[in-house]
C-alpha cells in the first residue's frame, strides 16, 4: 500500500510494555573486506545528535570475518562519535550473506535492546534491514532524509520522500522497538573525525556453523574501480537530460566532464533510454549526490531528480525552457540550448584552467 | 517449475504533480502502471518457464482496479493471476503487506508447490525494497536480492546459481530451491505477448481472494491497525527561498554566457574556484 492512503495518526499510541527498557541508539557499521562504507560514518554523525537528544549512548555494530580489522573499524567509529561498539567476528561472517547477518544482528538486538537501529540504504543495508525488521516484527522506514526525536515519547520522527519524491511524509513507530531506519549515502553530512575520542569495545561471540547456512558465496568479482562511476562521492558532476535530444549529444556532457575531472550523471529518462549506464542515474530511483558543483544540461528538474541532487553546494542549470522547474532551485541558470551552451562552457573552463596553470 | 511473481500497480510517478495550494497529489489523469521494476521479475520467470516448462503465477495485493495490472501480466504470458483485495488491508505498511502476501503464497502452495518467488527490487511509489525480504523471512526462504543474472537452475538437485549485485562487486551465489529473488532492473527486456495470450488475458477469470480466503482471521492484524509504522504527517518539499540567478544576456553568444557564468560563480563562490583550480595540476 502507499503512504498517501494512510491516514495520519490521531490518538496517542503507547509503547508496548515489552519494550519499555529498550535504550540507546545503534548504527550498523557496514564493512566489506575491512572497507567501511562512508554512509556508516554519516549515520554516526546523525546518530550522535539523536543519542544526545535522548541522553543515551551511541553504539556501533561491526560484523566482519576473523581476519579483518574489526577493532580498527571500532576505533574509527569512536572517532566519528560512537561511545561503544559491539564487535562480532566469525568465519561465517566473512562475506555478506543475508542469513548469518540477519541472525547476528537480530540476536544482538534481542540481547542488548536498542531503541533505535539505523543502517545505510545500500544494497547490503536494504537487504539486511528488511530482513531484521521482519524477524523482529518492528517498523522500518526506508531512505530517511530527516530524523528527529520527540523527547517525551522517545519516538523517532522519520521523514522520507514518497511518490517518487513528490511529497514528504513523517513516519513513527510508536508501539515497537527498536525503531528502524535506513538513510541513503550522502543524504546526511559527513561528520569531522576526532581520532582522540575513545570508546568501549564489546566483543560478542557468534555461534553459527557453516554447514547450517544454505547459501554459499562461490565467487566475488570486485568491480573495476577505474571504470565504476562513484557519483555519490564525486565533487563535480555534469549531468544531462532529455533536453539533449539525441544520445550522440551526450558526448558534449562527457567533454565538459573530462575538462573538469567530473563524473557524468543523468536523469531517469536518459538512463531508461540507455544513453548512459544505470550507476549514473541521479534522483529518487537512482543515486543521491552532494557535489560541490552540479551542472545540469537539458534536465527539467522534476521532483524525482531534484531529491537526488538538492544537496549540491552550487547548481548550474542549462535549459531552453525559462519555465523549467530546475530554475526554481538551481543557483545559476542559463536559458539556452544545451547543445551550444555546453561546448561554450567547456571552452570557458578550459581557458580558466589554463590560466590557473600559468599562475601556478 | 512453478514461479510466483509478486507485482504492484503504482501511479506513474513520472507524471505525478502536486497541487501547489493544497499540497495533495493530483491523481487525475495519472495512469496506473505495473511497477516497472516488477517487469524484470516477470520476464525472468517467463524465461525460466521457456527453459524448464511449468507455471508462472502473478499475485498482487491492492484495490479492485489492480486487476488491470494482472491482466497485463497475463497478456505477457503469465498462466494464472490472483488479486488479494480486502478493505481491511487499507493503510498496510511493508511489514503487514509481507504478512498478507505470505498468507497468499501459503494458500497457493496448498494446491501447487512453489519453486521460486520473484519480486522487483523495489516499487517506484514506496521505494522501500522491504516487502521482498519480508516475505522471504516469513516463509524461511533463502533471500537473493538485486539478482542481475540467473546463471543456472538444477531442478534435479534443487539448486540455483545467481549473480547478485553487491556494494563493491558481484557475488556468485549458490542456494537451494525454493528461494525468493528480487530482480535488478535492466537485466532483461519484457517480451511482446502474443495474440493468443492477449485474448486469453481479456477473458481470463482471475482469482480474487479476500482476507478470509488467505486465512487471516483477525482484521486487526492487517491494515493501519496491524502496522507498526504510522504516518503522522504528509507535506510538500520546501521550495528553495530563491530562484536561480538567470544569466540571460539578450541575444548574446553562448561564449559570453559561459564566461559571464564563470565570472559570477567564482566571485560568489571563491572556494569552488579553488576546487576547480586544483584540477589544473
Amino acid at each position: 500500500m502507499n503512504e498517501q492512503a494512510r491516514k495520519p495518526a490521531r490518538k496517542k499510541v503507547e509503547l508496548d510494555p515489552r519494550f519499555v527498557s529498550y535504550r540507546h541508539v545503534w548504527v550498523f557499521i557496514e564493512s566489506e573486506r575491512g572497507e567501511v562504507h562512508p554512509v556508516s560514518w554519516e549515520l554516526l554523525g546523525e546518530g550522535r545528535k539523536l543519542a544526545d537528544a535522548l541522553n543515551v549512548d551511541l553504539c556501533g555494530v561491526v560484523i566482519a570475518g576473523p581476519g579483518e580489522r574489526g577493532k580498527g573499524i571500532c576505533a574509527e567509529a569512536f572517532g566519528y562519535g560512537a561511545d561503544k561498539c559491539y564487535l562480532l567476528q566469525d568465519p561465517v561472517l566473512a562475506d555478506y550473506r543475508n542469513e548469518p547477518y540477519t541472525k547476528a544482528l537480530t540476536d544482538l538486538v534481542n540481547t542488548y535492546q536498542p531503541e533505535i537501529l539505523m543502517l545505510g540504504a545500500s544494497t547490503l543495508g536494504r537487504d539486511l534491514a528488511g530482513s531484521v525488521a521482519t524477524t523482529l516484527k518492528t517498523g522500518l522506514v526506508a531512505d530517511c532524509t530527516e530524523l528527529l526525536i520527540d523527547t517525551e515519547s522517545r519516538n523517532l520522527a522519520a521523514t522520507r520522500p514518497t511518490f517518487g519524491g513528490s511529497l514528504l511524509c513523517t513516519i513513527l513507530t510508536q508501539r515497537h522497538r527498536p525503531q528502524m531506519a535506513t538513510v541513503r549515502p550522502r543524504v546526511m553530512a559527513m561528520p569531522d573525525a576526532d581520532p582522540s575520542r575513545r570508546g568501549e569495545i564489546v566483543e560478542v561471540p557468534f555461534a553459527m556453523l557453516e554447514t547450517s547456512i544454505i547459501t554459499k558465496v562461490l565467487e566475488y568479482i570486485p568491480d573495476d574501480s577505474r571504470d565504476k562511476p562513484n557519483l555519490p562521492f564525486a565533487d563535480i558532476i555534469v549531468a544531462g537530460g532529455r533536453g539533449l535530444k539525441k544520445p550522440e549529444n551526450f558526448a558534449l556532457v562527457w567533454d565538459l566532464a573530462r575538462v573538469l575531472g567530473a563524473e557524468v550523471g543523468g536523469s531517469r529518462p536518459v538512463v531508461q533510454a540507455g544513453w548512459i549506464e544505470l550507476d549514473r542515474q541521479v534522483g529518487q530511483s537512482g543515486k543521491t549526490v552532494r557535489p560541490k558543483l552540479y551542472i545540469a544540461a537539458g534536465i527539467s528538474g522534476a521532483i524525482q531528480h531534484r531529491v537526488g541532487m538538492d544537496g549540491a553546494d552550487v547548481i548550474v542549470a542549462i535549459n531552453s525552457d525559462p519555465k523549467a522547474p530546475i530554475f526554481d532551485f538551481a543557483h545559476y541558470g542559463i536559458v539556452g540550448n544545451a547543445m551550444t551552451v555546453l561546448p561554450a562552457l567547456t571552452e570557458a573552463f578550459k581557458a580558466h584552467l589554463a590560466q590557473a596553470r600559468k599562475a601556478g | 517449475m512453478h514461479s510466483v511473481v509478486c507485482i504492484k500497480q503504482v501511479p506513474d510517478s513520472a507524471q505525478i504533480r502536486v497541487h501547489p495550494v493544497t499540497n495533495t497529489i493530483m491523481r487525475q489523469g495519472v495512469p496506473a502502471i505495473i511497477n516497472p521494476y516488477d517487469l524484470f521479475a516477470l520476464e525472468e520467470a517467463l524465461r525460466l518457464k521457456d527453459r524448464f516448462g511449468g507455471t508462472v503465477t502473478v499475485v498482487t495485493m491492492g484495490p479492485p482496479m489492480a486487476e488491470a495490472a494482472l491482466r497485463k501480466c497475463l497478456s505477457y504470458g503469465a498462466d494464472d493471476a490472483i488479486l488479494v483485495s480486502d478493505r481491511s488491508f487499507a493503510g498496510s505498511d511493508t511489514l503487514v503487506t509481507s504478512y498478507a502476501l505470505t498468507a497468499t503464497l501459503r494458500k497457493i502452495m496448498e494446491s501447487m508447490p512453489v519453486d521460486l518467488i520473484f519480486t522487483g527490487k523495489q516499487t517506484i511509489d514506496g521505494d522501500t525494497a522491504q516487502v521482498g525480504p519480508g516475505i522471504a523471512k516469513r516463509l524461511d526462504y533463502q533471500l537473493l536480492t538485486y539478482v542481475s543474472k540467473i546463471v543456472d537452475v538444477d531442478l534435479e538437485h534443487r539448486e540455483i546459481r545467481v549473480e547478485r549485485r553487491a556494494e563493491g562487486g558481484v557475488q556468485l551465489l549458490k542456494t537451494t530451491l525454493p528461494c525468493l529473488i528480487t530482480m535488478l532492473e535492466g537485466t532483461n527486456e519484457m517480451r511482446f505477448g502474443d495474440l493468443d495470450d492477449l485474448f486469453r488475458a481479456a477473458r481470463y477469470e482471475l482469482k480474487v481472494w479476500d482476507r478470509t480466503v488467505i486465512g487471516i482471521e483477525d482484521p486487526e492484524t492487517v491494515g493501519v491497525k496491524g502496522s507498526p509504522t504510522v504516518v503522522s504527517k504528509v507535506f510538500a518539499p520546501r521550495p528553495r527561498s530563491q530562484r536561480a540567478e538567470i544569466i540571460d544576456l539578450q541575444d548574446d553568444s553562448p561564449k559570453n554566457l559561459a564566461s559571464t557564468l564563470l565570472a559570477r560563480m567564482f566571485t560568489q563562490h571563491p572556494k569552488l574556484e579553488r576546487e576547480i583550480a586544483k584540477r589544473a595540476r
